[in-house]
């Protein structure tokens, strides 16, 4: 079946450098706000993104420097969020999933991230490779 | 992020302002544990009504000085009014901890 063309398009690339997070969680939702998005829904997006660059960033990439991709797509009032990096990849996706599970115990993280997306967003997928990097997709509907 | 801290007697009130993210909370970590140890502090008080952002990071950094009070008897508490920040805090599971309060005042009179 033919995949359907998106109605726009847009793709960000920046280094996994922490304080990268508030500039890619703030893009992707201006490129939303096209889609007249309440407060609320905007700022579920922009948690849910925030989650996925942060596990690249410290997870994917974690003591080295990599590129972190995003590619934004809208189609009628969905709006998919991919976030990429070519990191050690997630061994266990259905692990890492788990509530409360955090890779890295010692450093405080709460082990929500993914809880978070699943909550925020209406639709999560996971690919991942290890030691290739992962994709996450996530999509949420945009009400009129 | 802005920080700005009160003690009074032994409880730090910690006012955040800004986005609370993985990149702000080795800051307010390392800024609320200095206070806590030099002050000697026993309870916290979490005033979450400046924040413009916080994800799951912020969570973290919550659960973190919980336990780090309440081995040593202490109290915490969180002030919030933003619809996203209370959305998080719920999903968490934090309200099962601690006592979430409308106010700093609320806050200090339930301690």
């Amino acid at each position: 079946m033919e995949r359907k063309k998106p109605d726009n398009q847009m793709r960000l690339e920046f280094l996994s450098k922490s304080s990268n997070e508030s500039f890619a969680r703030a893009t992707v939702a201006a490129f939303a706000s096209q889609l007249d998005p309440t407060l609320e829904v905007l700022a579920d997006i922009k948690t849910a993104v925030s989650e996925a660059v942060t596990n690249a960033i410290i997870h994917g990439y974690g003591t080295s420097c990599g590129i972190v991709h995003i590619e934004c797509e809208i189609k009628g009032r969905d709006l998919t969020v991919i976030i990429r990096d070519n990191g050690k990849g997630i061994s266990n996706i259905e692990e890492a999933r788990t509530p409360l599970y955090t890779g890295m115990p010692e450093s405080e993280r709460s082990g929500m991230g993914f809880t978070v997306m699943e909550t925020f967003m209406d639709e999560i997928e996971v690919e991942s490779v290890p030691g290739v990097g992962t994709s996450i997709y996530l999509t949420k509907h945009i009400p009129e | 992020m802005k920080i700005q801290l009160k003690l009074k007697d032994r409880t730090l009130i910690a006012k955040l302002s800004g986005e609370l993210d993985h990149h702000s909370a080795k800051t307010v970590k390392e800024m609320l544990e200095n206070a806590i140890e030099t002050k000697a502090c026993v309870n916290l008080i979490f005033d979450l009504t400046g924040l413009t952002f916080m994800d799951s990071s912020g969570i973290g950094v919550i659960i973190g000085r919980y336990k780090l009070l309440q081995g040593i008897g202490g109290k915490v508490k969180i002030v919030s009014d933003k619809q996203s920040v209370n959305k998080l805090i719920t999903m968490s599971g934090l309200t099962r901890l601690m006592e979430v309060c409308e106010s700093v005042e609320q806050a200090i009179m339930n301690l």
